[in-house]
């Protein structure tokens, strides 16, 4: 293993992903051959700098998870490049990324899966530790003391099983076992999307504070706007395994360019009953498959905006302000007017 | 779900009664046939461990008491021979039960390993389920006497006999629920987390796939004991000289008519005792599955 590259100073840019492809094979027939494949992910390029957040947002089915479990080689990537801390990883096999998972980790959607029933939780937070041989014995204990400490949890619960736990405690239990190995990128895969909303915050909060306290870079995927505008500097807006529209958090809200983000800001919930909305761009019909994509801009059959050209040209992600990537168009045609 | 998780939870660790008489009369109330199936098995095991001290020799020949029913001094008669049926029966239990135990056992384990390569490894998958599935076409009491021709008739072989054919149903079982263990996030938590494929396997698959294997493995163990029977009424069993109870109901079978006692006693204890081990399995197997079908 490279002990060179995991003992250098942090890489400025931890996580950078380039063209990923993920496609999954639909087989059928007798000789069970390939007849087509689902696009779940279908180019998407991103760079997260060091200590920023990149939240990643979209409807369900649109491959926000699948690229979370790509870029931490769960899934293997058909094409494109996962460059983790300066390293390429894309074609790692699973022996020789296990040296590199010590700089990524992650935490899963679901906490009452995602933690192995059968172990206690201080087995749980303290298996990376071992694994990696970070410590052992009584030296582990008191990291995993430790750590249950720093995620709010109180360090006499280590012998407890995870069902003594609640839905919130769980997500801190995750939280700190991906904190165990000290990594620089944590993928956040729906973190709070099972949990209340008090204690959605509080999980939010926790999160931000350690991003704050260790550098942490993240990847925070999520179907929810608010929670994405609370946690991330930056936002990608995913639509059918591609991504539609990519800038800093403050731009997105004040002025997003893809129609699609536009129809997503206008459905989310205004917790104000006094702001009235005005305008309310409604979708009409569902995300089609990503098995059978549409032709030309995926997001045609549903664009309020698309003409013939959508439905022929595919546009590509491009810079229609600064720093403010969309793909569509319809759109940078009205900027330069 | 998760609010049904939360009440077994909770209801799993309510505090223990005042003392052990009623938490014994709980156990007894939520799970009857465990408890059934397991004092009858306990019953049948103590008196097959007992049976040199608690009964006489069972290979005394005394003819002068041949074909007596069951008396004060022949507590379930005599046979053909003028043994005693009693003495007979308890050591025939030794045979069944070490036959049914060795082959839940050994098929267990085996099961288990293949299982779990097959379940986690799809490339060995594909060409060991083939071959499982060729072994569970062999019927177990052909391959016995195929076996016991080439060899000397023995338990070992007899054993050997009935775990061929019922390692593919362990396998089968095993392979299902690592298969469905497998796309549990926990595993991938785990994979995250830097634990490799061994460790992987001995400690987040191989836990949460022993209910099942345990619960195949009761009925295993009653279906080996039920083929051993068949094996030695047909004489592909263990030796003839060895009461086993196949061997005493066949040897009894001239004389069903006078004495029907040398073949329905012996038959008792075998229905008994397979009938305490599936008791025991069906009740695990209910224990178990609620749970079973909350993980997976």
């Amino acid at each position: 293993m490279s002990t060179d590259a995991l003992t250098k100073v942090p890489h400025p840019v931890p996580l950078a992903v380039r063209d990923l492809v993920k496609h999954f094979p639909v087989r059928s027939g007798l000789l069970q051959r390939q007849t087509g494949a689902v696009q779940a992910v279908d180019g998407v390029s991103f760079s997260i700098p060091r200590g920023t957040t990149l939240g990643l947002v979209g409807e369900s089915g649109c491959g926000k998870s699948t690229v979370a479990k790509t870029v931490m080689k769960l899934l293997e990537p058909t094409s494109g490049v996962i460059i983790l801390g300066g390293v390429d990883v894309t074609h790692l096999s699973p022996a020789a990324m296990w040296a590199h998972r010590r700089r990524i980790q992650t935490v899963f959607q679901d906490p009452y899966s995602s933690l192995n029933p059968r172990l206690t939780a201080g087995e749980i937070v303290g298996e990376p530790l071992a694994n990696f041989a970070i410590a052992t014995g009584s030296e582990q204990k008191d990291r995993v003391a430790a750590l249950f400490k720093r995620v709010g949890l109180r360090p006499e619960s280590t012998a407890k099983y995870v069902h003594e736990f609640s839905g919130g405690q769980r997500q801190r239990l995750g939280i700190a076992k991906a904190l165990a190995v000290s990594p620089d990128v944590i993928v956040l895969d729906e973190p709070v999307s099972a949990l209340d909303v008090s204690v959605q915050a509080q999980v939010l909060n926790l999160l931000i504070d350690l991003q704050d306290e260790l550098g942490l870079t993240y990847l925070f995927i999520s179907h929810d706007l608010a929670v994405v505008r609370h946690i991330s500097h930056h936002v990608a807006v995913m639509y059918l395994g591609r991504i539609v529209e990519m800038t800093s958090k403050a731009q997105l809200f004040r002025g997003p360019r893809h129609p699609y983000t536009e129809a997503l800001l206008a459905a989310a919930p205004v917790p104000d009953p006094a702001r009235r909305r005005l305008q309310r761009v409604v979708l009409a019909g569902d995300v089609p498959s990503p098995a059978k994509p549409p032709s030309g801009c995926r997001f045609h059959t549903r664009c309020p905006l698309a003409d013939a050209a959508c439905k022929v040209t595919d546009p590509r992600l491009a810079e229609v302000a600064l720093g403010h990537h969309a793909a569509c168009l319809k759109r940078p045609a009205m900027a330069a007017v | 779900m998760s609010q049904v998780t939360a009440i077994t939870a909770a209801d799993e660790i309510e505090a223990p009664g005042p003392g052990w008489a009623s938490r014994l009369a709980r156990a007894i109330r939520r799970n009857p046939t465990i408890v059934a199936g397991g004092v009858l098995l306990v019953l049948l095991i103590g008196l097959a461990v007992a049976a040199p001290w608690i009964s006489g020799d069972p290979f005394k020949q005394t003819p002068v008491n041949r074909l007596r029913p069951p008396s004060e001094k022949f507590w379930f008669g005599t046979d053909r021979y003028g043994r005693d049926v009693f003495a007979r029966t308890l050591h025939g239990a030794r045979i069944s039960l070490t036959v049914g135990f060795a082959v839940a056992a050994i098929s267990s384990v085996l099961g288990l390993l293949l299982g779990l390569l097959c379940g986690y490894f799809r490339r060995i998958d594909a060409v060991l389920m083939r071959v499982m599935d060729g072994l569970m076409a062999i019927p177990s009491i052909l391959l016995a006497i195929a076996l016991i021709t080439l060899t000397r008739p023995g338990l070992a072989i007899v054993i050997v006999a009935i775990v061929i054919p019922e390692v593919p149903r362990i396998v089968r079982v095993v392979r299902s629920v690592v298969l469905a263990i497998k796309t549990q996030p926990y595993i991938e938590s785990a994979i995250s987390g830097g634990t490799r494929t061994t460790k992987l396997l001995a400690r987040h698959v191989l836990p949460n796939a022993m209910a099942p294997l345990i619960v195949q493995a009761t009925y295993v163990c009653a279906s080996a004991m039920l083929t051993e029977a068949g094996l030695s009424f047909l004489g592909a069993g263990v030796p003839l000289e060895i009461p086993s109870w196949g061997n005493i109901i066949a040897q009894s079978r001239d004389f069903f008519q006078i004495a029907p006692w040398a073949i329905f006693i012996p038959g008792a204890f075998l229905a008994v005792t397979v009938l305490a081990v599936n008791m025991l399995g069906d009740g695990l197997r209910d224990r178990l599955d609620p749970r079973l079908a909350r993980r997976l």
